[in-house]
């Protein structure tokens, strides 16, 4: 018999078991005990949230490999991790720790600014972020088996990513509409791969599972972003930076299961923790912001 | 040879009738939606006690076991299907799903369904770089390999002498069980939701015509689906 792994089919496949689920950021071993028992279909190690990364400033880089490994100890869901946009000797390591997931995040400060990492040369997956249509099928191109929304991560505000996945799904909606002669030029047009381009077409949807990050704060932002058509959401800073972490937790994976139904909703919104501050977007100047690295 | 494909061709007209749930709490309940529709079945994505009362099958779909576990008990929903499944509700598991109906589950933090007599290991096959695709001797389900992915896939350590075991592995992992069945509970280590074969998932709707349909149970007490279940073992 032949047994094959590191398969496209494989890589996605794990995303697609993660849909309909809560990836929630974490940055100690203690941390992910709560996220998995709050019901998180996957963590996030880092060494800090991104609204951190945001207070503390410097370069951002992987996190050390201590943290990853007593993360990837201390729970049984898959873990993943983040590396610079570019950094694919940081990628080989995180390959080496065993991580289920890899994350080539613009959180993190980019090692490459003309080129992302050659995903397929990889056998562990990648999830990429994305502004709009054309961004995240060039990842897909690249090997990404998994997209999510940039958003703006930090700031525990979801402008930015209702902006992302209302530009994919909008743009979606109107390739259904075109016709073959059209498409070449779309495609051209939005700087992605016309054979892509094409399948997103038949299938009516992104090749790969799409989930929302970046400014996740509260149970209803996420209902928000899965009514918007993510297939699941990340939240980074917005649960270990709310008042209960926990409670939050919960709050937001009912959230995401039940994201239709009205009275569920508003159940888990009442009397919830204080969530994070959060942040004005234009109160970040430009070159602060994380959603413009990467391409 | 006697299959199960060609055994359901004559109540393919019929496979409208029967509602099948997915259970919807989190997973890829989709790809299964997208399968059953294919095999000619209405689904139903379940998310409340009362959407589980009016399903003639469900299937426990791939996801994060611990996840699905715990909403279970906090949706109030792991009782209720206890007792369905021993009442002879047809509930198929893929993955984190066979996890949940065996009855013994190495490291599971929190109880799940025990409706099947066997032991499960999760993640038994390391970390996600070890997930794999293989192609199983189609066994009962006719002929022609069935294309099988295994994501970070627990494996069936052991199993009672009551229950069937349908599919294995080849020689390089012991011909180990992949797919096995006791009464009206299935459960496959692997997903064939990630494939265009719906042979599983017709089997499946089988399973829940003969319960839904009065027809179909007499047929099954004088011994047609038994004849079937017979040649799975």
């Amino acid at each position: 018999m032949v047994v094959e792994t590191a398969t496209q089919t494989v890589k996605a496949g794990l995303a697609q078991m993660l849909k309909g689920g809560v990836i929630m950021d974490v940055v100690t071993p203690e941390h992910a005990r709560i996220a998995a028992e709050a019901g998180a279909c996957s963590v996030m190690a880092l060494e800090r949230v991104p609204s951190d990364i945001r207070a503390t400033g410097g370069v951002a880089r992987m996190s050390d490999p201590s943290l990853i490994r007593g993360i990837i100890d201390a729970v049984s869901i898959p873990v993943m991790a983040k590396v610079r946009i570019g950094h694919f000797v940081e990628a080989s390591i995180l390959e080496a720790l065993g991580v289920d997931y890899v994350d080539e995040s613009e959180v993190l400060t980019p090692a490459d600014e003309a080129f992302h990492i050659n995903k397929h040369q990889f056998a562990v997956p990648f999830v990429c972020g994305c502004r709009d249509l054309g961004e995240a099928l060039r990842r897909i191109a690249e090997g990404a088996a998994m997209i999510r929304t940039k958003g703006e991560a930090g700031t525990g505000n979801i402008v930015e990513a209702v902006r992302h996945m209302r530009a994919v799904q909008g743009a979606i909606a109107r390739l259904q509409q075109m016709g073959d002669e059209e498409l070449v030029s779309y495609a051209r047009d939005i700087g992605a791969p016309v054979e892509l381009v094409r399948e997103t077409r038949e299938i009516g949807r992104l090749p790969v599972v799409n989930f929302a990050a970046g400014g996740v704060a509260t149970p209803a932002d996420a209902a928000l972003m899965m009514r918007l058509g993510a297939d699941g959401v990340f939240v980074g800073s917005g649960i270990f930076k709310s008042q209960d972490p926990a409670r939050m937790a919960n709050a937001i994976v009912r959230a995401v299961t039940h994201y239709q139904d009205d009275d569920v909703l508003a159940d888990v919104s009442t009397n919830l923790p204080q969530a994070m501050s959060g942040i004005e977007l234009s109160d970040i100047p430009e070159p602060e912001r994380l959603a413009k690295r990467g391409w | 040879m006697g299959s199960i494909t060609n055994h359901h061709a004559a109540g393919r007209h019929a496979a409208e009738a029967v509602n099948i749930g997915v259970l919807a709490l989190q997973g890829d309940f989709a790809e299964h939606a997208a399968s059953l529709r294919r095999a000619g079945a209405q689904p139903l994505e379940v998310r409340t006690i009362d959407q589980l009362q009016h399903v003639d099958g469900l299937i426990i779909p791939g996801g994060e076991s611990t996840t699905i576990a715990r909403l279970l008990i906090a949706y109030d929903l792991r009782e209720p299907l206890i007792a369905l499944g021993r009442r002879g509700l047809p509930i198929w598991g893929t993955c984190a799903g066979a996890i949940l109906l065996a009855e013994e589950i190495i490291t599971l933090d929190r109880p799940a369904l025990h409706l099947m007599p066997m032991t499960i290991e999760r993640n038994a096959f390391g970390r996600q770089i070890d997930s794999f695709e293989a192609h199983l001797e189609p066994g009962p389900f006719g002929s022609g390999d069935i294309p099988a992915v295994f994501i970070r896939a627990p494996r069936i350590r052991s199993v009672d002498d009551a229950v069937h075991v349908l599919l294995r592995l080849g020689p390089e992992h012991d011909h180990e069980p992949v797919a096995v069945q006791y009464q009206s509970i299935l459960a496959t280590t692997f997903h064939p939701e990630l494939t265009a074969d719906t042979r599983i998932h017709r089997h499946f709707v089988e399973m829940c015509q003969q319960r839904a349909r009065p027809s179909a149970r007499t047929n099954a007490r004088t011994g047609e689906a038994h004849a079937t279940l017979g040649r799975l073992g």
